[in-house]
């Protein structure tokens, strides 16, 4: 069975790095483009699915931290081609190898203080008060004219790194690709910590980790941070890749997206999230090329899946697995 | 003053709106301990349904028995082939579904109306105003929406403090399993307090039909700022709708009358107002976030 | 002897309710104090204030000499403080051995790191197979606590609690749907865990309670009406009154 998946990991990987030329050959260049999205969107389904599916906690707020990545890479930007200074104190700039870093660091403070709140309740005045915080980011960026209002910031150029021409198309993809490998290898290490066991001990029975010593709250929070950091580090890739940050990325159905990722994946599973983001990524754009009224197909598809299924795709893999 | 009182107006009028709405949610909510979402569809439904009928029989009047009709039915549709099964289910599976619905019925309505948005005269009797105050002056219609919501909360206390079936509807709220223990026929009590909630829904969406653009994205306009109340008054409180839905309702309305203009005095004229508007579209999650860093459970809360 | 566990005037109010009304009480080192009372005499409000769950309205909880009044759950468990829960409470889709793993991983620390393998703290691993192989579960190391008997789990809450080595425990209701065996048996256990820690027991199995106990407190109505030896307890007449009065036979 091990053997079986490493040889299933490696063909993927093989796939995934040899895409460029694929969609190349079938003269298909839109579908680098989805497979990029589809890559960033893993992450950030898989980053709150750390909190949600190994945690417990089901946050409606992601999109806060994944458009918050994406609108420091965005104001950066802005104030390195201005040349104008953040808030009079920084200068800008349009190197990833800071503004990624940076915007997994603003993600991971928010996280820190929306988690230091909203952890205080639990249920559903969790998941609201979540969405609550994400929404009043929405409209504090909706409403700041500096950065382009309701129509967000223009990246006009794709951020630098060294050695490596950014703006050719392919060259991005795989970028974004070793970040997305590195942040799996990175999310699966944490799961099998010491505190990724403790994380799954509070998930299954809180009060029972309070008996045993543990404080909850700090757990979860740390959970809660970790979780803003990836969906940050998102942001920002997404942000490059599509050369725009907007306050789409904060508004709540893009939380409610991520959310529908997770559980389309499989919640709780490690490469889950990343199936559910391909997944409905293909879904939307497929459909979309057939209907106008694509999101009449999506939203019986969703129903079906919710009534009919438990588990998501990994359980329907699982499933198809067991019986070869 | 007058501009003062006339904005107190607008938000009671606003805040009615939002109880009938969280009215319907928070008994789903606290009785059946389900998160729906497609709530806001319901109020679409009934604007949609009436919107139409009224402009088919050129009577308005003819359009609030339709809406009222249109919602219930939708919402006992759903209740018996979606919600049903979503009962024992966790809150994501809930909300997966629910957002699942939205899509369908607003592609649905797109598909029946089109994209451009319906709007409906108001009533003849009702398209002037009064003079309430000296100087005052107010459109009828609005006062009829208070009025008409003032009145539903009443008849909502009677049945809720005065019946049998509010008593079980209490008793549902504080303690599912006593209900259920009761030997009541719960499901019937669920799909009756669907329905109750789908007609409060519906009955929102046509009296807000005349005041606004009815169209598609409309439900989930009001959805967030309705589970927002939800929340703030406590979770199966419908007292706590009632107060949480005005306060919201006026707290809402004042920010976004009065903020631009005051920072107006502070910043140019244009950065001004979209700051204030954004300001003041933040102002009822901040009221959430800091209800529920005082009381964790809302304002009345139910049960525990 | 020192009193490890120290209550005094401990009162809690629901509303109009006391449940729990001027409560004072000592456990003192390799004892077991008995609390018994008959059903809603407040033995369970009176164990949430003592665990940390609750926070009572008046009076003082000592542990070990320090006032943990107002100290949360963890910090009560971080001096000395165990407990088992009266409806298990345990992490049901883990294997036994995980759920020992777990309150061992807990007391040893370090469980902020993120670039470990918990799979690897060896010293974890092996000292949790040494406490069930001790242990009534020998065997059942990789069964799901999902798939344990009821008596399976309420030993699995046992070795828990005793993993981290607490110095006063608090046992709810270790006895509750046992059979006569498996009481027996855990009879036996809590005797021996005398030498190693202080033992506050809550229990309606007067068979055990008269067992085992070196002490009991009475409780009715949130309140303390006795206190004594076993044979105290059994003489007393307002404890028969209160208490034990509808039942013919104390044994």
């Amino acid at each position: 069975m091990m053997r079986r998946s490493h040889v299933f990991a490696a063909l993927g990987l093989i796939v995934l790095i040899l895409m460029p030329m694929l969609t190349d050959a079938i003269g298909q260049a839109s579908l680098l483009s989805l497979v990029t999205r589809a890559l960033i969107y893993g992450i950030a389904a898989a980053s709150l699915n750390l909190v949600l599916g190994y945690g417990g906690m089901v946050s409606f707020g992601h999109a806060a931290f994944f458009g918050i990545g994406g609108y420091v890479v965005g104001i950066l930007f802005q104030n390195f081609s201005d040349e104008t200074l953040f808030l009079g104190l920084f200068p800008g700039t349009n190197q990833m190898l800071i503004t990624v870093p940076l915007a997994m660091l603003v993600a991971g403070v928010l996280a820190a203080m929306i988690g230091a709140l909203a952890l205080r309740t639990g249920g559903v005045q969790f998941i609201m008060i979540t969405m609550a915080f994400a929404q009043m980011l929405f409209f504090l960026f909706v409403s700041l004219k500096v950065y382009g209002g309701e129509d967000g910031i223009i990246i006009r150029k794709v951020n630098e790194l060294p050695l490596l021409n950014m703006k050719d198309k392919a060259t991005l993809y795989w970028v974004v690709l070793a970040v997305t490998v590195a942040f799996f290898l990175g999310l699966r290490q944490v799961i099998n910590s010491s505190f990724g066991a403790v994380l799954a001990g509070i998930r299954q029975n809180e009060r029972r980790m309070a008996a045993l010593g543990i404080p909850v709250f700090r757990y979860k929070l740390y959970a809660f941070v970790l979780s803003g950091m990836g969906a940050g580090l998102a942001g920002a890739m997404m942000a490059n890749a599509m050369r725009f940050a907007s306050p789409d990325m904060l508004h709540w159905m893009k939380s409610g997206e991520l959310m529908i990722m997770v559980i389309l994946g499989g919640v709780g599973t490690l490469l889950g999230p990343f199936f559910g983001a391909g997944a409905l990524l293909v879904l939307e754009s497929t459909l979309s090329s057939w209907t106008e009224h694509w999101q009449l197909a999506l939203g019986l598809i969703l129903l079906v899946l919710v009534l009919g299924t438990k588990g998501g795709l990994m359980a329907l893999i699982g499933k198809v697995w067991a019986r070869k | 003053m007058i501009l003062f009182l006339e904005q107190l107006l607008n938000g009671l009028q606003f805040g009615v709106m939002l109880f009938l709405l969280a009215a319907g949610l928070t008994l789903i909510f606290g009785i059946m301990g389900v998160i729906n979402l497609a709530h806001g569809s319901l109020y679409m439904i009934g604007a949609y349904a009436g919107t139409w009928v009224a402009a088919e029989t050129g009577s308005f009047w003819l359009g609030i028995p339709a809406a009222l009709a249109a919602a219930a039915l939708t919402g006992f549709a759903i209740e018996a082939l979606v919600i049903r099964r979503l009962y024992a289910r966790d809150h994501l599976d809930q909300v997966l579904a629910t957002f699942g619905l939205i899509l369908i019925f607003n592609q649905g309505i797109t598909l029946i109306f089109g994209r451009q948005p319906l709007f409906t005269k108001l009533p003849a009797a009702f398209d002037g105003s009064v003079e309430i105050l000296p100087g005052l002056p107010y459109p009828t219609y609005r006062l009829l929406i208070i009025a008409a919501g003032l009145l539903v909360a009443l008849g909502l206390y009677l049945l809720i403090n005065r019946t049998r079936v509010g008593m079980l509807v209490r008793a549902g709220a504080t303690n599912r399993e006593m209900v259920r223990a009761l030997g009541v026929d719960i499901r019937l009590l669920y799909t009756a307090v669907f329905g109750l909630g789908a007609l409060l829904a519906g009955l929102a969406g046509i009296m807000a039909a005349p005041i606004l653009a009815v169209q598609v994205g409309m439900g989930e306009q009001i959805l967030l700022a309705t589970f927002v109340v939800v929340v703030i008054g406590g979770v199966g409180s419908i007292r706590g709708a009632f107060v949480a839905g005005l306060l919201l309702g006026v707290a809402d309305t004042l920010l976004r009358a009065f903020l631009p203009g005051l920072l107006r005095q502070l910043m140019t004229g244009p950065e001004a107002d979209a700051l204030g508007i954004g300001i003041a579209s933040i102002g009822i999650y901040l009221l959430m976030v800091i209800v529920l860093l005082v009381r964790p459970k809302g304002l009345f809360a139910v049960g525990s | 002897m020192t009193a490890v566990l120290a209550i005094k005037g401990l009162r809690k109010r629901f509303g109009g309710l006391t449940a729990t009304d001027g409560v004072t009480l000592e456990v003192r080192a390799n004892e077991i104090h008995a609390l018994i009372g008959p059903n809603g005499a407040g033995k369970s409000t009176l164990i949430n204030q003592l665990c940390g769950e609750l926070t009572p309205d008046e009076g003082v909880i000592r542990l070990m000499g320090q006032d943990v009044t107002h100290a949360s759950v963890p910090a009560r468990v971080a001096l000395g403080l165990g407990r088992t829960f009266q409806i298990t409470s345990l992490l049901e889709d883990m294997t036994v051995l995980q759920n020992v793993g777990m309150a061992l991983q807990a007391r040893a620390g370090g469980n902020f790191r993120i670039w470990d393998r918990v799979a690897q703290r060896r010293k974890i691993w092996e000292a949790a197979a040494q406490i069930i192989a001790d242990g009534q579960l020998q065997g059942r190391e990789t069964a799901l606590v999902a798939d344990l008997s009821h008596g399976e789990k309420k030993q699995l809450e046992l070795l828990m609690a005793m993993a981290l080595q607490p110095v006063v425990m608090l046992l709810d209701e270790p006895m509750a749907g046992l059979g006569h065996l498996e009481s027996q048996t855990m009879i036996g256990q809590l005797r021996s865990l005398r030498e190693k820690t202080a033992i506050l027991l809550v229990e309606h199995d007067m068979e055990a309670v008269f067992a085992l106990a070196d002490r009991i407190s009475v409780l009715v109505y949130g309140r303390i009406i006795a206190q004594g030896s076993v044979d105290d307890i059994r003489n007393n007449p307002a404890v028969r009154d209160a208490y034990l009065g509808a039942e013919d036979e104390l044994c």
